[in-house]
C-alpha cells in the first residue's frame, strides 16, 4: 500500500510539473518500483530533456489508455503478450533504428521469443523480462511441513497441501492471464491454450484452492511477505526477490525465497514501445538508446532484480543478479519455461469471468 | 407637454422589450444548455457505444461515427448497432447479483448515514448562532483532503493490526482482532464516512430554517419533547432527509474507489463489474451497456424524489 501512495505521490508531483516544457521533455510511463531513478536524472543531466516519469501496476490499465488514444506518452512498457494486440490495433509507431545505435548491445535469444509477438521486433525493445513463479518465506514453510514440496505447483495447486498454510497466509496475483495458465501448466494441459474448456478446468482447480488464499493483489505481496505476513505467495520473480532484500534489511528474522517450480513457469518480456502520436518521438528514440547502454542496464537490474535483455550488460551485472538461476535460469529451466499469446476477445471474456468467479464466489 | 412626453417612452418601451426576452430565454436556456452538453450528450455517446461490436482498434469498437463520410455510410453503419450487449447482461447472473448488491450496500449505507447525519445536523441546526458557522466549516473540512487518502487512512484504521483493533484489544473488548478490512463492512463504513456530509448539509440547511415557535406550540398544547419531535419536526424536515438520502443514495450505487480498496475478492458492486469489463475484457460496449443500464436503476428513484419535491412545494403553497 506504501507503494501505491508513494506512487501516487510520484505522480503527483511529477504531473505538477509545467507543461509548457516544450520539445525538451520525454514522457515515460512504466511499472511501478521498475527503476534505478539515479538513472533518469543522468538521462537528464546528459542530454537536457527532461524526464516526466509516471507508474501504473497493471497491464490492463496502460492498454485501455492506450486504446482511448492521445495518451501524451512518448514511452510506454507494456508486456509482450498486450503490446502483440496493441501492435494489431496500431497504437505504436515503428522504431527508426538508424536513432537506437545501442540496439547492438540486445541480446539474440530475448529478441527471438520476443519476435513472437512483436515480428522483427519493429516495435519494441527489451526493457526486462522475469518470470511468475512461488515466493516463500523459508523458515515459516519448513516449520508448518518439513518436507514441503517447495519446488513444485504443488505447493499451491494442491488443496491439501495449500490447506495446511492457510493459517499462515497465501496470496496470488490478481492476474488472470498468468495464474490461469500456470493452473493449465500444472494440470498438464496447454498454458496457451484458447479452448474455453480447458479454461473452465483451470477455473476449478482455482476453486478448490480460493479458500486458503487470503488475497488476490498483484503487488501487496511484496511488504506482506518482507513483514512475514504470509508464507506463500504466487508472484514475479524481481518483485518477490525485492521482498526478500527488504526483510534482509529490516533483519527481522525472516527469509524470503523465489523459486520456479520444476513443471515451468510463465515467462515474460516487458517491452519499450513508442505510441504512434508520441509528441516527443525524437526523445522518446534517446531514451531508449540510453537504457540501452551495457551500463545503464546493468543498474537497472541490479536495481530491481529482474534480468535485462542486453547481452553486453552481462558481464557489468553484480554476482547476487546474473549468478541467481531465480533471475536469470540455467539452460534446464529456462527450457521448462513457457509463454502465452493474447486471447481473442471471446475467449478473454470466459478468463475474465471465470476468474470473477474464483475470486468472489459468483 | 403631453405630446413631448408620450413620444420618447413607447420608443424606449419598445427598445426594452427588444431586450426582455432574448435575456428571459437566455437564462431558461442556461439550464437546459447544461443538462444537454453535460447529460443527454455524454448519454447518447455511451449509449451508441453501448450498441457496438468489440473490434481490436483505437478506439476499441466498432462501427465509429464520422459526420464527414456521408448519410449513406452513417445509415450503413447506423444499421449494425444492435442490442446483443444487452441480451448478454441478462444471460449471465453476475451483472443482476451485482446490481443488487450494490444497491443492498448503498440502502444500508444510507439509513446508517441517517441516523449518524440527522442527530448531527439537529444539533447544528439548534446549537447557538454564533457557532453554526464553525459547526458548518467543520462538516465540510474534510473535502479538504484528498478523497482517496481519506479512504486510504481507513485502510490503516481497520486493517487486522490496524488503529481499532489495537484500541478494542488494549480496552479488552475484544481478544481476537478482527477482520472488517476487506469486507462489506468496511465498505459501508468507508461510504458512510465519506458520504456523511452530503446527507448533513440538506438536513441541516432544513433543520435551521424550521420555524421553532412550532414546537413550542406543541409543547404548549400537551406534547412531550419526543412526541413533538415525531409530530413536528420529523415530518416537517422529510424534504431534507429524501434530499440527503438521495445524495448518499446515488453515488455509492455506483462507487467504485471505496469496494476497490476497502473490499474484499467477495465484495461485488457494479462499479467494480463495470471496471473489469472496460479494463479488463477491454469490452466497451459492454461496459457501456452495464452503465446505461445503472442509469435506468438510479433514474427511479431520482424520478421518485422529483415527484415528491412537487407535490412537497404544492402541498406547501
Amino acid at each position: 500500500m506504501k507503494r501505491l501512495i508513494a506512487a501516487f505521490a510520484l505522480s503527483a508531483v511529477l504531473l505538477a510539473a509545467p507543461s509548457f516544457a516544450g520539445d525538451k521533455t520525454v514522457r515515460v510511463y512504466n511499472w511501478s518500483d521498475y527503476i534505478d531513478e539515479s538513472i533518469l536524472s543522468e538521462f537528464e543531466a546528459e542530454t537536457g530533456i527532461k524526464v516526466v516519469y509516471d507508474v501504473f501496476d497493471s497491464n490492463e490499465i496502460l492498454e485501455t489508455k492506450l486504446l482511448a488514444g492521445s495518451t501524451g506518452y512518448d514511452v510506454v512498457v507494456p508486456s509482450a503478450e498486450f503490446l502483440a494486440r496493441q501492435i494489431e490495433a496500431g497504437v505504436f509507431q515503428k522504431l527508426d533504428k538508424g536513432k537506437l545505435p545501442n540496439l547492438e548491445n540486445a541480446w539474440n535469444v530475448i529478441e527471438e521469443r520476443v519476435a513472437v509477438y512483436d515480428p522483427d521486433n519493429a516495435y519494441s525493445v527489451n526493457y526486462m523480462w522475469g518470470t511468475t513463479g512461488i515466493g516463500y518465506n523459508v523458515e515459516k514453510i519448513k516449520e508448518i511441513m518439513p518436507d514441503a514440496p517447495v519446488n513444485s505447483w504443488e505447493l499451491i495447486f494442491n488443496p491439501d497441501i495449500l490447506a495446511k498454510f492457510s493459517e499462515c497466509g497465501v496470496q496470488i496475483l490478481d492476474a488472470p492471464a498468468e495464474v490461469i495458465p500456470a493452473a493449465l501448466n500444472y494440470l498438464g494441459l496447454d498454458p496457451d491454450t484458447k479452448n474455453p474448456e480447458d479454461i473452465e478446468k483451470a477455473g476449478e482447480l482455482l476453486d478448490k484452492i480460493r479458500p486458503h488464499v487470503q488475497k488476490f493483489h498483484s503487488s501487496e505481496y511484496i511488504n506482506a511477505l518482507a513483514n512475514g505476513d504470509i508464507c506463500l505467495a504466487v508472484g514475479w520473480s524481481g518483485d518477490v526477490l525485492q521482498a526478500r532484500d527488504r526483510a534482509a534489511e529490516a533483519d527481522n528474522g525472516v527469509t524470503i525465497s523465489y523459486v520456479i517450480p520444476q513443471e515451468g513457469a510463465q515467462m515474460w518480456f516487458d517491452q519499450m514501445a513508442i505510441p504512434a502520436d508520441a509528441p516527443n518521438a525524437e526523445a522518446a528514440h534517446a531514451f531508449i538508446d540510453f537504457i540501452l547502454r551495457p551500463e545503464i542496464a546493468a543498474r537497472a537490474s541490479n536495481y530491481v532484480y529482474y534480468a535485462n535483455g542486453n547481452e553486453a550488460s552481462k558481464p557489468l551485472l553484480n554476482e547476487d543478479v546474473i549468478g541467481d538461476t531465480a533471475i536469470y535460469p540455467d539452460e534446464e529451466t529456462t527450457g521448462n519455461l513457457f509463454t502465452k499469446m493474447p486471447y481473442p476477445p471471446r475467449v478473454q471474456r470466459v478468463v475474465t469471468r471465470t476468474w470473477t468467479r474464483v475470486k468472489s464466489g459468483t | 407637454m403631453k405630446d413631448l412626453g408620450d413620444t420618447s417612452p413607447p420608443l424606449l418601451r419598445v427598445e426594452r422589450q427588444r431586450w426582455v426576452i432574448p435575456a428571459r430565454l437566455a437564462v431558461t436556456a442556461i439550464p437546459y444548455l447544461w443538462l444537454l452538453v453535460f447529460f443527454l450528450a455524454p448519454f447518447f455517446i455511451v449509449f451508441k457505444i453501448s450498441l457496438s461490436e468489440v473490434a481490436i482498434a483505437i478506439p476499441p469498437y466498432r462501427p465509429v461515427f464520422d459526420l464527414s463520410e456521408g448519410l449513406d455510410v452513417l445509415w450503413e453503419k447506423a444499421r449494425a448497432l444492435s442490442f446483443g450487449n444487452y441480451v448478454w447482461l441478462t444471460e449471465d447472473d453476475l451483472y443482476w447479483k451485482s446490481y443488487l448488491s450494490s444497491l443492498r450496500i448503498a440502502a444500508i449505507s444510507t439509513l446508517i448515514a441517517l441516523l449518524i447525519g440527522y442527530p448531527l445536523a439537529y444539533a447544528m441546526a439548534r446549537a447557538p448562532a454564533a457557532m453554526r458557522p464553525i459547526l458548518l466549516a467543520l462538516v465540510i473540512l474534510p473535502f479538504w483532503t484528498s478523497f482517496l487518502i481519506r479512504v486510504y487512512a481507513w485502510i490503516g484504521i481497520l486493517k487486522r493490526e490496524g488503529l481499532l483493533n489495537a484500541t478494542l484489544l488494549n480496552f479488552g473488548v475484544i481478544s481476537e482482532p478482527l477482520t472488517i478490512l476487506n469486507t462489506d463492512i468496511a465498505v459501508i463504513i468507508g461510504i458512510v464516512y465519506s458520504y456523511l456530509p452530503f446527507m448533513v448539509l440538506p438536513l441541516y440547511a432544513n433543520l435551521e430554517r424550521m420555524d421553532h415557535r412550532l414546537i413550542e406550540a406543541a409543547r404548549d398544547l400537551g406534547c412531550t419533547r419526543v412526541k413533538a419531535f415525531w409530530l413536528v419536526t420529523a415530518p416537517l424536515s422529510l424534504p431534507g432527509i429524501v434530499a440527503g438520502s438521495f445524495l448518499v443514495f446515488i453515488p455509492a450505487v455506483g462507487e467504485f474507489v471505496i469496494p476497490d480498496l476497502l473490499g474484499g475478492s467477495e465484495t461485488l458492486m457494479i462499479g467494480r463489474t463495470l471496471w473489469s469489463e472496460f479494463f479488463a475484457n477491454r469490452d466497451w460496449p459492454v461496459a457501456s451497456a452495464v452503465a446505461i443500464v445503472l442509469l435506468a436503476v438510479l433514474i427511479l428513484p431520482i424520478v421518485f424524489f422529483q415527484r415528491h419535491q412537487q407535490r412537497a412545494d404544492e402541498a406547501g403553497r
